[in-house]
């Protein structure tokens, strides 16, 4: 552990009184395709080190990259679902530096040639007020390997006993995604970063294009901030030349996104206010702390001596490909939504608890699993909601499908189990114990509902409670609750509660077991 | 036997193998005997010792003549084999070979052995070649002369004083030497060329693409390609047809089918064929242009010879030729330096800790590596093309460069619309004295003045000897140019022409060749 010695920051109040800021946001995407950019090597998250590499991946003298088409074809999809340019003509280029973990110190990447320029992404915010994104470009380009610092305190380079270096990852594809200068956040800034990338995460994995683990690595967020002041009422915010920014790295998840950003422009304010001026540099984000601290400096850019990649063609699209594949786009997810909401008849508020509940796809799911919209809605917002936040896991990561939760509410609808028994059937599922149906015969949840059982049971209840039941016979047949309680703690729950109901009414006043069940 | 083995050519050697006159195992064992005879010593770092040619960095013997015995074997039970199956080739160190060291001239990948075969190296493997070894060559192609080789220079085996060429000095000087039939080049500026104009021999820089660049050490990439090298444009020819096609593995290469360069080869007509002298290559002796008198003797008479056997000869102006060097020396360094930075001691060949550091960073380790690892040429190139790619910079120099490299292909295109072949020498003089110009960079580069356009453009161009200058009695060699994807216009040119010339010479230029010192003992 660094230890961190905090930068003094300003209230946040006092931040966006006295400060405008302007967002930038660089977002890489790991792609899943089955092989790596420029090589045949596969592409396995967690492999054995230095598995998965060739001479083209290693960098060895004489080898050469060729393009992967599906990686073209997912960067096109990703361009065309931003609402991007797809470039007619483009290429890749050599960006140079040395570095370990770069096979062959330079990184094949596009430079001023992306395959998508000029888009936009519309994001809904907690609200329900939606706030366009411009984005700049995307392009692709290759990973690099990954740097392991054995020995010395910190875990970094310097300091280190030694350094090893896995090549794994050395060459898998990447989609750089490119904010243009994002301007009228105000104090909603840290929120609409955060916004936007969940908005970017649901449609990157909406394209199936990649995992988008914030975790793994799969999806990686550089955030740029800066303030410039607040312009006088009447005033052009959009006139006031931009602040110096900061760019904050390591930001890997979507809450870190937002605290990041609201960290860095208390700090800076505390700068400005103060009469210092912010650094351009390099910033690390610290989970545990909260805080960023400085890393390089950019005051002095280095130099990357950026040329067309000699040995790789250029690219042209197909026209007539690009149309096809903007055609089989799927929905954006902000107007599935809303049809999703008109389908499932709930309101703005609900659909909004839904959204915040990150329930969309997984309510879908459930449906189309065979539920019907309002159970599979009730389990996923309530039950299971509950379940994730106590194990502090993200919805879609609990230990559960959709098909498995239909399958559970599909045994409450026959009546094989009742809702408290669904509740440890599920307790079941999650804990990795099999299908509904295998958890119910395993721990034997089955609803009891063979007359002669449940019979004895209710005439025990009888018996042992003669004043209820000389109420129900004097016509008090709500007084039947009490007799139903004490049959389904005497059958441990596993019991129909409705047929029990029905058999004391039999017995105690025939004229009401009908109907009333 | 053996002496007379060694003499014959690639194609004499095919003839008589399937005709099993002749084993590959007899013609790969003359083969090694003259390499031990004539290529003399290297110490134990690989430098080279004593006299010789010095044109072999590395000799694969046992794997030669076991290559050699399994195709024997393959022929004696009767298996159909490839053209020149147990034909021995040497293949220049450029191109990556499984198991066999793969240095480029250079200490910095002393001691590495690819782990892969360049896609030239598996066609030749499958057509069941005999692979004799690797040939020296200026340090990662950086040369005209192999002087920048971290091994030593070869020497021209027409005069041991004097350079073989360059940068595939070693493939040349082994042909020239008959240590080899065959051998592979590649060509970024007439690394080719000019050591086949220089030793006597016959050297082709195919159309850009044609043949795959995949395991050749890259020196500038939109330049660089792999070529045949032969002592006859028919040997040159079927080497070609091995070496060229699509490969997959390499982006920039060619689909199209490749040009019938053998049936060119022997087609023997060149009438009505319109061939374009260069008025920016040709020089003029009196105003002192550079280009050696005899050179220009030489040349003239080959275009009298083809005339004599029916062309039609026509002037043409390429005036984009004359600045054609200034951009190929900001492209190649631009290029070089960065292919270059792969060689950073970190997972491959030589490492050094720098000195007088207790516990040295990845950096400087990089730094120490490159610093002994280089030789001053790869430096001076490394620093020119980082200085020509920095911000800044860039338009002045390296995009200045591109624009020319377009003007010399339109220059190309305009020229091959009056011309169906293009004509110049392939070097402005013979081959100069060891060491003459080491130490004078500028003087070295204009040994390539000639050759450079083809490779800004991208077209074949085609070296074959011309005769012998009166003034030194060394070869001149005669350039052939012809349109990209046109190879085969090479072959048909350069036979016709050989023939005449061997006519008025009385056998192969070759045959003028004096005997090579023996090796003392
Ligand atoms: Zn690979």
């Amino acid at each position: 552990m660094t230890t961190t010695v905090a930068e003094p920051v300003r209230d946040y109040d006092e931040v966006t009184a006295a400060f405008d800021p302007v967002l930038g946001l660089e977002v890489h995407v790991e792609l899943n395709t089955a092989t790596k950019m420029f090589c045949g090597c596969t592409t396995i998250f967690g492999a054995e080190p230095n598995s998965q590499v060739c001479p083209v991946c290693l960098g060895l003298p004489g080898a050469l990259p060729v393009l992967n088409e599906i990686g073209l074809e997912s960067a096109i999809r990703i361009g065309l679902a931003l609402n991007c340019t797809i470039a007619e003509r483009c290429r890749f280029a050599r960006k140079n530096y040395f570095y370990p973990d770069m096979p062959k110190n330079f990184q094949t990447s596009q430079y001023d040639e992306p395959i998508a320029f000029d888009g936009h992404l519309d994001v809904e915010l907690d609200d329900g007020t939606t706030f366009r994104v411009p984005v700049e470009r995307a392009h692709m380009e290759e990973d690099t390997g990954k740097s392991l610092h054995v020995g010395g305190a910190t875990g970094r380079i310097h300091g280190a006993d030694y350094s090893l270096v896995d090549y794994n990852r050395a060459g898998i594809p990447l989609i750089e995604i490119v904010t243009k200068p994002v301007e009228g956040a105000g104090e909603r800034a840290p929120e609409i970063a955060r916004a936007y990338v969940s908005a970017l995460r649901d449609l990157l994995r909406g394209l199936r294009v990649s995992d988008v683990r914030m975790e793994q690595g799969s999806l990686r967020c550089d955030a740029n901030i800066s303030l410039r002041p607040k312009a006088a009422p009447g005033e052009d915010q959009s006139a006031v030349p931009f602040g110096t920014r900061s760019e904050t790295k390591n930001v890997n998840s979507l809450r870190s996104v937002e605290r990041a950003i609201r960290y860095e422009m208390t700090r800076q304010a505390d700068r400005l206010l103060s009469g210092q001026r912010v650094v351009q540099e390099t910033r690390h984000w610290h989970e545990d702390t909260g805080v960023t601290t400085s890393g390089r400096s950019k005051e002095e850019a280095e130099d990357y001596r950026y040329f067309p990649e000699p040995d790789l063609v250029p690219i042209v699209p197909d026209p007539a490909r690009v149309e096809e594949l903007r055609a089989l786009l799927p929905e954006p997810p902000g107007v599935r939504r809303k049809r999703l909401q008109a389908e499932w008849g709930i309101s703005d508020l609900e659909m909004r608890d839904v959204v915040n509940a990150r329930a969309v796809e997984l309510i879908e799911a459930t449906i189309t699993a065979g539920a019907t919209a309002a159970t599979a809605r009730k389990w996923w917002t309530q039950e299971l909601a509950r379940q994730a936040k106590t194990s502090g896991v993200e919805l879609a990561d609990l230990p559960i499908t959709p098909a498995q939760v239909a399958a559970l509410q599909a045994l409450v609808d026959a009546g094989t189990i009742n809702d408290k028994l669904a509740r440890q059937v599920l307790e079941g599922v999650l804990a990795g114990e099999g299908d509904p149906k295998d958890v119910v015969a395993a721990r034997g949840l089955k609803v009891v509902s063979d007359d002669g059982a449940l019979g004895n049971a209710v005439d025990r209840a009888i018996e042992a409670n003669p004043e209820v039941a000389e109420k129900i016979r004097g016509g008090k047949v709500a007084a039947a609750g009490a007799l139903v309680g004490s049959v389904m703690r005497d059958m441990r729950g596993q019991a129909d509660a409705a047929k029990v109901r029905s058999l004391i009414l039999a017995r105690l006043a025939p004229g009401e077991a009908d109907g009333n069940g | 036997m053996a002496e007379e083995l060694i003499r014959r050519t690639a194609a004499e050697l095919a003839g008589a193998l399937t005709r099993r006159e002749v084993s590959s195992v007899e013609v790969t064992r003359a083969h090694l005997d003259r390499i031990a005879a004539v290529d003399g010593t290297r110490d134990a770092d690989g430098v080279a010792t004593g006299p010789g040619v010095h044109a072999f960095l590395h000799v694969s013997a046992e794997s030669a003549l076991a290559e050699a015995a399994f195709v024997d074997a393959a022929r004696a039970a009767g298996e159909t084999l490839p053209p020149l199956a147990g034909v021995p080739i040497a293949v220049k160190d450029v191109m990556t070979t499984r198991g066999v060291p793969t240095t480029c001239g250079s200490r910095i990948l002393t001691g590495w052995v690819p782990p892969y075969d360049a896609t030239v190296v598996r066609k030749l493997k499958e057509s069941r070649l005999v692979l004799l070894g690797k040939t020296n060559m200026d340090e990662f192609a950086m040369g005209s002369s192999t002087e920048h080789s971290a091994y030593g220079p070869t020497r021209n085996p027409w005069d041991p004083t004097r350079i073989p060429g360059g940068s595939g000095g070693g493939s040349a000087a082994a042909l020239a030497a008959f240590e080899a039939p065959l051998a592979t080049g590649t060509d970024t500026g007439g690394s080719i060329r000019q050591p086949a104009s220089v030793t006597g021999t016959v050297g082709v820089k195919p159309t850009y693409g044609a043949v795959s660049r995949y395991g050749l050490v890259a020196l500038a990439s939109s330049l660089d390609q792999a070529g045949p090298c032969a002592r006859t444009v028919l040997d040159t020819a079927l080497l070609h047809a091995v070496m060229a096609g699509h490969d997959p593995r390499d982006s920039t290469s060619l689909s199209d089918p490749v040009p019938d360069v053998v049936a060119a080869a022997t087609t023997m007509d060149v009438s009505g064929m319109r061939i374009g002298v260069v008025r920016e290559l040709h020089g003029d002796a009196e105003n002192g242009s550079g280009y050696q008198a005899g050179v220009l003797r030489r040349f003239d008479e080959a275009v009298e010879a083809l005339v004599d056997a029916g062309a039609k000869v026509v002037e043409v102006s390429c005036p984009s030729f004359t600045t054609a060097l200034a951009a190929y020396y900001l492209i190649l360094p631009s290029e070089a330096s960065s292919n270059l930075a792969k060689f950073d001691a970190m997972r491959y060949g030589l490492r050094v800790r720098p000195e007088g550091v207790s516990d040295p960073t990845a950096e400087q380790v990089m730094a120490a590596s490159r610093a002994a690892g280089f030789g001053d040429e790869v430096k001076r190139r490394i620093i020119l093309g980082a200085y020509a790619l920095s911000s800044g910079y860039y338009d002045a120099y390296y995009g200045s460069a591109q624009k020319v490299r377009t003007l010399v292909q339109r220059d190309f295109a305009a020229a091959f619309a009056e011309a169906d072949v293009l004509v110049s020498p392939t070097s402005p003089t013979t081959a100069f004295p060891l060491g003459a110009k080491l130490d004078d960079p500028l003087s070295m580069y204009l040994q390539d003045v000639a050759t450079i356009p083809a490779n800004l453009a991208g077209v074949p161009g085609m070296s074959l000897p011309a005769g012998l200058a009166d003034e030194d009695g060394l070869p001149v060699g005669v350039q052939i140019l012809a349109p990209a994807r046109a190879d085969d216009r090479l072959y048909r040119v350069g036979a016709v022409l050989e023939a005449a010339l061997r006519g008025r010479w009385g056998g192969p230029l070759l045959d003028r060749i004096p005997e090579f010192p023996p090796l003392g003992g």
